[in-house]
C-alpha cells in the first residue's frame, strides 16, 4: 500500500459475536458473521435474521430436537480435503415413500475464504457435497457431469424437519424441496429445485470413521446400515480384476497343459496282445512280460487293457516291477462290457477298454506280471495290454481351474446382489421374484 | 506511468488513481462518490457506511488469474433477499480491467463483453439458453437485487441505483456468464468460476480465529 492509504471501509471484525435471542433471551452465537443468514436459537427454537442487528425472529417452530442431536456438535472444527471448516449448521429433513418417512442429516461447513460445503448423514452413511460449478447435462434418465454419466437414483420432496445453528441462505422449517439424486459411486449428483432455481451439487461417499477423525471426536461413529446409493461397492472394482486375473490363468494353464503335451514322449513303451482260452487247463496262470524300458524324469505310466469282452469279464490282478530295484506297483483292473435290449430299447454297460494311471514312477527297466481271470464258461479271449509313460492328466488342469473360477464367481455375484441392494432403495429398483419387504 | 492525481472536492484529501481509465472513484475520507470530468473530479453522491461484509477480499488485495498479476481497486455491494454479494473490480497487470465476484465465497472471473442483441429482463427465463463467442450458456437463476453501495474505483458511473436485476448463466464446463439489467442497455459479462487457491490471493481480510 502506498502512503497515505485510506482506511478500510469494513476493520476485520470479530468472527464470532455473542448476541441474545430476542424472544427468550438465551445467548446466541454467530460463527460465520456476515455469512450467516439465519440463526436458530437453540432454547426457544426461534429462527432469526442473523442479517438483522436486532435477530428478528423469521420463524418458531415446535419440533423436538433433544432426541437427535447433531453427531458433529455445531462449531467443531475439523480439516475435509486439506481445508479447515467449522460446522456452523444442522438440518433434518425429510421424505415420505409409500407412507413411511425417512429423515437424513445436513451439516454446514463454514470456511470464511472458502465457499460452503455440507456433509450429509444417513443411517451412518456419510456424504461431502459442494456446490457445482459446472452445470449437468440431462440425458435419459441420466445427467452427464464432467463428462461422466450419472444414473438417476431417486427423485423425491424433500421437507425440512427442524434446523439448528446459523446457515448461509434462509432456511424455514417446512419448507419443500423437490431433490433428485443421480449416482456414480463413490460420487451423487444432486439437484435441488425450487421454485426460482436449480441448485446441482456434487458429493462422495465418506466413511464414518473418517469424518469422526477428521472432526476429531469421541468414540466412534454410528454403524452404517444397508447399502447407500452411492456407498462404493466393496467387491465390484476386484469384479473386473479377478475375471482378468482368471483369464490371465486360464492361458497360463492352456499354455501349461500344452506345454505337457509337447514334452511328454507319448510314446507306447510297451505293447502285446494275449490269447486266453479258459477251457485249456493251464498249471499256472500269472506270467511275466519282456522288460521294457520307461525313460526320463520321475512320471506316471498309463496301462491300457483292451479285451474283446462281449456280454463278459475279464479281470487282470497287475504289478508293475523294477527290475533292478525290484519296487513293485501291485493293482487289479476289469474289463466287462454287457448289452442286450429289453422293453426300454437296447442297453450297454461297461466297456472294452480300461485305463490306470500309475502316478511317480521313476525310470529304469521294468516288466509287468500278469494275473488274468476271466468267466470260466467264455470261450477264447483277446486282450492287449499297453504301457505309456508321461501321460497328460488334464484332470488336474480341470480342479485348477475350477479353483479359479469359483472366486471369480462368488465375487461377482456378491457384486451383483450389492448393487441389487443399492437400487432396491431407488426409483428404478430390479425386478425381483415374489414381494420383499421392506 | 504516472498516476492521476486529484483532490477531492468535498474534503481536499488527495485521491490517487489507480488505473487511469477509471471514471468513479469513493473518497476513502469523507465517502464521497466522485467522477471525473475533464478538468477534475465532481461530487455526485454520498456512501453511507456499508454493512458488515463477509468477503475475505478487499480494496488492493492482489492476485493472479491466466498468469496476470491482478488487484482489486474497487467494488460494487449488492444484497438480494439470500443474502448479498460482492462485485470487486480488478484491473490486470496489462491494462485490462475485469470483476471477480464473491458470493458466499464462489467466485468468478468475468470480463465485459461487446455482444450485441442482448435479451432484456423482460424477455430472460430460468433455463433458457444462449450462446455467445461460440460458448453456449444456460440461464440458471434471475436474481433480483438491490444496490447497497460501492467503494474505490470503477469503470463507468455507478451511484444512483436502487433495485437491479441480474441474470446469470452456466455452462457445462465451468463458464459463467451475467446478464445486468441496472441501465437501459442491458450489459454482458462473460468469465469463468475460478477456485479460490488457483487465485493466489494476498492482501486478504483476515478473519480472527481462523
Amino acid at each position: 500500500m502506498s502512503a497515505g492509504a485510506p482506511p478500510l471501509s469494513n476493520p476485520p471484525k470479530p468472527q464470532a459475536k455473542a448476541l441474545n435471542c430476542p424472544q427468550c433471551g438465551a445467548a446466541i452465537m454467530l460463527r460465520a458473521l456476515g455469512h450467516a443468514e439465519t440463526v436458530v436459537c437453540e432454547s426457544c427454537h426461534s429462527i432469526l435474521d442473523a442479517r438483522d442487528p436486532h435477530l428478528q425472529i423469521l420463524q418458531k417452530f415446535d419440533a423436538i430436537t433433544a432426541g437427535d442431536r447433531p453427531l458433529i456438535p455445531l462449531g467443531t472444527r475439523g480439516k475435509l480435503r486439506g481445508v479447515d471448516y467449522e460446522v456452523i449448521g444442522f438440518q433434518r429433513r425429510s421424505i415420505e415413500v409409500e407412507a413411511v418417512s425417512y429423515h437424513w442429516h445436513e451439516y454446514v461447513l463454514f470456511n470464511p475464504y472458502k465457499a460452503i460445503r455440507y456433509l450429509t448423514e444417513y443411517n451412518g452413511h456419510w456424504n461431502d457435497l459442494s456446490v457445482c460449478k459446472e452445470l449437468p447435462v440431462m440425458e435419459f434418465a441420466s445427467a452427464n457431469y464432467l463428462g461422466e454419466v450419472y444414473r438417476h437414483f431417486q427423485s423425491s420432496d424433500a421437507t425440512t424437519d427442524y434446523v439448528l445453528g446459523e446457515f448461509p441462505w434462509q432456511v424455514r422449517v417446512g419448507e419443500h424441496a423437490a431433490v433428485s439424486e443421480y449416482v456414480k459411486p463413490p460420487r451423487v449428483l444432486s439437484a435441488e429445485k425450487s421454485a426460482e432455481e436449480v441448485t446441482w451439487s456434487v458429493g462422495e461417499y465418506v466413511y464414518g470413521a473418517d469424518i469422526w477423525k477428521s472432526f476429531n471426536l469421541p468414540g466412534g461413529p454410528p454403524e452404517a446400515v444397508g447399502v447407500y446409493e452411492n456407498q462404493p461397492s466393496p467387491v465390484s472394482e476386484n469384479v473386473k480384476g479377478i475375471w482378468a486375473a482368471f483369464l490371465g490363468f486360464a492361458v497360463f494353464l492352456l499354455m501349461l497343459m500344452a506345454g505337457f503335451d509337447l514334452l511328454s514322449n507319448k510314446g507306447t513303451a510297451f505293447e502285446s496282445t494275449y490269447h486266453l482260452n479258459p477251457g485249456e487247463p493251464k498249471g499256472e496262470a500269472s506270467f511275466v512280460t519282456d522288460v521294457f524300458d520307461l525313460q526320463g524324469r520321475t512320471s506316471n505310466v498309463e496301462i491300457t487293457t483292451t479285451a474283446n469282452v462281449a456280454n463278459s469279464w475279464i479281470y487282470l490282478n497287475y504289478a508293475l516291477i523294477n527290475q533292478d530295484t525290484e519296487q513293485a506297483w501291485d493293482f487289479g483292473r476289469e474289463v466287462s462290457y454287457y448289452y442286450g435290449s429289453d422293453s426300454d430299447g437296447s442297453w450297454s454297460e461297461g466297456g472294452r477298454k480300461n485305463t490306470v494311471i500309475v502316478p511317480s514312477v521313476p525310470a529304469g527297466h521294468y516288466y509287468l506280471r500278469i494275473e488274468p481271470e476271466v468267466d470260466p464258461k467264455h470261450g477264447a479271449l483277446v486282450y492287449s495290454v499297453a504301457v505309456k509313460r508321461d501321460v497328460p492328466v488334464l484332470g488336474f488342469f480341470g480342479i485348477a481351474f475350477l479353483a479359479l473360477l469359483l472366486p471369480a464367481i462368488a465375487i461377482t455375484w456378491r457384486s451383483i446382489n450389492f448393487e441389487r441392494m443399492r437400487w432396491a432403495e431407488s426409483d428404478h429398483p430390479p425386478i425381483t421374484i415374489g414381494k420383499s419387504e421392506e | 506511468m504516472t498516476q492521476p492525481v486529484s483532490n477531492c472536492p468535498n474534503c481536499g484529501a488527495k485521491i490517487v488513481f489507480q488505473w487511469s481509465s477509471s471514471v468513479q472513484t469513493v473518497c476513502p475520507y469523507c465517502k464521497s462518490i466522485l467522477v471525473r470530468t475533464d478538468v477534475d473530479l465532481k461530487k455526485v453522491g454520498q456512501v453511507a457506511d456499508l454493512p458488515p461484509d463477509s468477503s475475505p477480499i478487499q480494496l488492493h488485495t492482489e492476485g493472479v488469474y491466466r498468469h496476470k498479476a491482478f488487484v482489486a481497486i474497487g467494488r460494487i455491494l449488492y444484497e438480494y433477499d439470500q443474502g448479498s454479494w460482492n462485485e470487486w473490480h480488478i484491473t490486470m497487470n496489462d491494462g485490462t480491467s475485469a470483476w471477480l465476484s464473491d458470493a458466499q465465497n464462489e467466485y468468478a472471473i468475468s470480463f465485459a463483453s461487446t455482444t450485441a442483441g442482448l435479451p432484456t429482463a423482460a424477455q430472460v427465463l430460468v433455463g433458457q439458453q444462449y450462446t455467445w463467442n461460440n460458448q453456449r450458456y444456460t440461464l440458471t437463476v434471475i436474481t433480483p437485487a438491490h444496490y447497497r453501495g460501492v467503494e474505490g474505483e470503477l469503470p463507468f458511473q455507478y451511484w444512483d441505483k436502487t433495485d437491479v436485476t441480474f441474470a446469470d448463466l452456466r455452462s457445462e464446463t465451468g463458464k459463467f456468464a451475467t446478464l445486468d439489467f441496472s441501465d437501459e442497455q442491458p450489459a454482458l459479462y462473460l468469465g469463468e468460476f475460478v477456485e479460490f487457491d488457483d487465485l493466489q490471493l494476498k492482501n486478504l481480510r483476515t478473519f480472527e480465529g481462523w
